[in-house]
C-alpha cells in the first residue's frame, strides 16, 4: 500500500513532563518521521533521558500527547530497539555475546523457553552484521567495551525495530570506538530507512549523519537541521544567556562566557521569563508550536 | 555398605533422600541468581529471620517449618518493598535482620523447656523430619520450581542487563519482589539440610561454582543443579553411615566442589568451550 506520506515514528503534541513540581520540559510539539536521524542534545539533566522514557511508555507525561509508531506509548512496543550507556558486565557472569542478543528476541517472554533455530539463525546474522561474530561466544564481562557496545547494537535491532533509541551510546568509549558504533549506527539507519533518536551531550561524533536536532535546556527546546538550531542566535536564545555557538575543523562547540566549552553548560542562573515552545520548531519535520 | 542398604529401608531415610533432591534442585537454580544479583547478605537476612519465625512457631506450638516458612516470607515482603535502590537494598536488610534476631532471642527465652527443635533450625535436621514435614517442604519446592519456570526468561534478562530490560517491558521491580518471594521459599527449604547459619552453602555455592565452569547460562543452571545435588545427597548418605552431623559434610562438599570448579576444572572446561567455538569460526 503506498503511503502519501513517510510513516510516522514519533509525534509530540503540547507535550510537557513535570518531576516533583520542577518542569522537566514544555509544550513540546514536534514529529519525526522515516527515515531521520535525530539527535537529542542539551546539558546534563534537561530531560533527554526522560524524553526517550516517555517514548517507551515508562513514564507517563504531565500533559499532552504523544505517539509512538502511530499508537499510544506503551511498555515492550516491539517496535522500539533500545542502546543504553556503556556499563560493563561483570567478567565472571555466565553469558555470552550470543545470549544478550537473544534476550533481545525473547528475553521479555515469560517460561523457560529454548531458542527455535530459526531464532539462532536470525541471532547469528545479526552478529556478523555488527562484525562480532568472532567474540559472540566468548564470556561477555570478558570484552572490551567497544565490543559490548557491539552486542549491544545486534541486540537492539535484532527483533527489527522500526524507531532506535540510543541514549548515550558512546560515553565511556575511547574515540576510535565511538566512530565504530557511529558508523555501525549509521549504516543501519541508512541501509534499511528507519528512525534513530540519539541522545548524546556532544553532537560531534554523529555531526554527519544527523539530519534533525532536538535541543532542550531549562525546560524550553529547539528543532531543526543541525544548521538551523546549532547557530548563536538560537542557542542564546535557548539558554537566556550569550552563548557563541563555533565550527571549529568541522566540529561544532557551544561556549558560554561563563562556562568552559562543549554542550555541557551549566544552567545560567536568572533566567528570563520564556515561554516554553518559544524556540521551537522552525522547519523541516518538526512542527511549528501553534 | 551393607549397613546403608540397610539404612535405605528406613522411612527417615526415605523421606530425607526426596526432601533433599527438591531442596537441591532448588536451590541450584535460586543460587545462580542470588550470585548474579548479588544477594548473599539478603539470603543470610532470610535464613536468621526464619529461625526467628520458627521459633516463634514452637513457642506457640505450630510447626517450626511453617513458622520458618513465614519468617522468610514476611522478611521478603520487607526488604522487597523498603529496599528498592541497590544501595538501599543493603541498609534496609541489616535494619530488618537485626530487629528480627532479636525477636528470635525473646522468643527463645520466653520458651520455658530446652529449645532443641529450634537449635536444630540452626544447624539442620534433614534426617529428623517428619514425614508431614516431607511432603510441606515438597510442595513447596513443587511450587517454587514452578514459579521460577515461569518467570525465568525475564528474570534472567532483569537480572544481567536490567535497563534493557526495563525498555523491553519486563517488569523489573515486580520480578525483584518475586525473585525475594523465590529466596524465601528455598531458604526455608534449604535451612532444613543445613540450617540457618550454614545456609550460603546451598544458596551461594552452586551458583559461584556453576560459574567457573561454563559461559553459557543453560549449562551453568545444569552445573549448579549436579553440584547441589552431589553435595545434598553425598552429605546424607556420608552423615548415615558415619556419626557427624549432614550439615558438616555439606559444607565440606560444596567447598572442595568450588575449589575444583575454580582451580582444576573450570580453566579446563572454559578453555576447551572457547577452542570449539574458535573452529566453529
Amino acid at each position: 500500500m503506498a503511503e502519501p506520506e513517510p510513516r510516522l515514528s514519533v509525534r509530540f503534541e503540547a507535550a510537557t513532563l513535570d518531576y516533583h513540581d520542577r518542569r522537566v520540559w514544555g509544550d513540546l510539539s514536534l514529529e519525526f518521521r522515516e527515515p531521520s536521524f535525530v539527535a537529542i542534545l542539551g546539558p546534563n539533566g534537561s530531560g533527554k533521558t526522560s524524553l526517550l522514557r516517555v517514548i517507551l511508555g515508562l513514564t507517563p507525561l504531565s500533559s499532552g500527547t504523544v505517539e509512538v509508531l502511530g499508537e499510544a506509548p506503551r511498555r515492550g512496543n516491539a517496535g522500539i530497539g533500545y542502546v543504553p550507556q556503556h556499563q560493563s558486565f561483570d567478567q565472571d557472569l555466565p553469558l555470552r555475546g550470543r545470549d544478550l542478543v537473544q534476550l533481545g528476541i525473547d528475553g521479555h517472554r515469560w517460561g523457560v523457553g529454548r531458542p527455535s533455530a530459526a531464532d539462532r539463525r536470525r541471532v547469528s546474522e545479526v552478529i556478523e552484521a555488527v562484525e562480532a561474530t568472532p567474540y559472540a561466544d566468548a564470556p561477555i564481562g570478558r570484552l572490551s567495551g567497544g565490543e559490548q557496545q557491539r552486542l549491544r547494537i545486534a541486540q537492539a535491532i535484532v527483533g527489527d525495530p522500526r524507531l532506535l533509541l540510543c541514549d548515550e551510546p558512546l560515553a565511556s568509549l575511547d574515540l576510535r570506538h565511538q566512530q565504530e558504533i557511529t558508523e555501525l549506527i549509521g549504516s543501519w539507519q541508512k541501509r534499511i530507512g528507519r528512525t534513530v533518536l540519539f541522545v548524546t551531550h556532544d553532537v560531534n561524533p554523529i555531526l554527519n549523519l544527523v539530519d534533525r536536532v532536538l535541543f532542550v535546556v531549562n525546560g524550553r527546546w529547539a528543532a531543526g537541521t543541525p544548521d538551523e538550531v546549532l547557530t548563536s542566535e538560537r542557542m542564546s536564545d535557548l539558554y537566556g544567556s550569550h552563548v557563541d555557538v563555533m565550527r571549529v575543523h568541522g566540529r561544532i562547540l557551544v561556549v558560554s562566557e561563563s562556562t568552559g566549552s562543549g554542550f555541557e553548560l551549566e544552567e545560567p542562573h536568572h533566567l528570563p521569563e520564556i515561554h516554553a515552545g518559544s524556540g521551537s520548531g522552525s522547519g523541516g519535520d518538526a512542527r511549528k508550536a501553534r | 555398605m551393607d549397613q546403608l542398604i540397610h539404612l535405605l529401608g528406613y522411612s527417615f531415610v526415605q523421606n530425607a533422600i526426596a526432601a533433599g533432591i527438591v531442596i537441591a534442585i532448588v536451590s541450584g537454580i535460586v543460587s545462580r541468581f542470588v550470585v548474579a544479583r548479588n544477594m548473599a547478605f539478603a539470603v543470610h537476612a532470610l535464613a536468621e529471620l526464619g529461625f526467628t519465625g520458627s521459633a516463634g512457631a514452637i513457642l506457640v506450638g505450630v510447626s517450626p517449618v511453617i513458622g520458618l516458612m513465614a519468617g522468610t516470607t514476611i522478611t521478603a515482603l520487607f526488604i522487597g518493598t523498603l529496599g528498592v535502590r541497590v544501595r538501599e537494598r543493603d541498609a534496609v536488610v541489616g535494619v530488618v535482620m537485626a530487629f528480627g534476631l532479636g525477636l528470635g532471642v525473646l522468643f527463645l527465652t520466653l520458651y520455658p523447656h530446652y529449645a532443641t527443635e529450634a537449635i536444630a533450625i540452626l544447624f539442620g535436621t534433614i534426617t529428623g523430619v517428619s514425614t508431614s514435614d516431607v511432603v510441606l517442604l515438597l510442595a513447596i519446592g513443587a511450587f517454587t520450581l514452578v514459579t521460577l519456570a515461569v518467570v525465568y526468561r525475564p528474570l534472567t534478562f532483569a537480572t544481567v542487563d536490567p535497563d534493557v530490560a526495563e525498555a523491553r517491558g519486563v517488569p523489573v521491580r515486580g520480578l525483584a519482589i518475586v525473585f525475594l518471594l523465590i529466596m524465601a521459599a528455598a531458604v526455608a527449604e534449604a535451612v532444613q539440610v543445613v540450617g540457618v547459619l550454614l545456609i550460603l552453602t546451598l544458596l551461594i555455592t552452586p551458583g559461584a561454582s556453576a560459574e567457573r565452569l561454563t559461559a553459557r547460562p543453560g549449562r551453568a543452571a545444569v552445573y549448579s543443579v549436579a553440584i547441589a545435588l552431589t553435595c545434598v545427597l553425598g552429605g546424607i548418605l556420608l552423615a548415615l553411615v558415619t556419626n557427624v552431623a549432614v550439615s558438616v559434610y555439606v559444607t565440606s562438599l560444596s567447598f572442595v566442589l568450588y575449589l575444583g570448579s575454580r582451580f582444576l576444572v573450570g580453566p579446563t572446561l572454559l578453555g576447551r568451550e572457547q577452542r570449539r567455538s574458535d573452529l566453529v569460526r
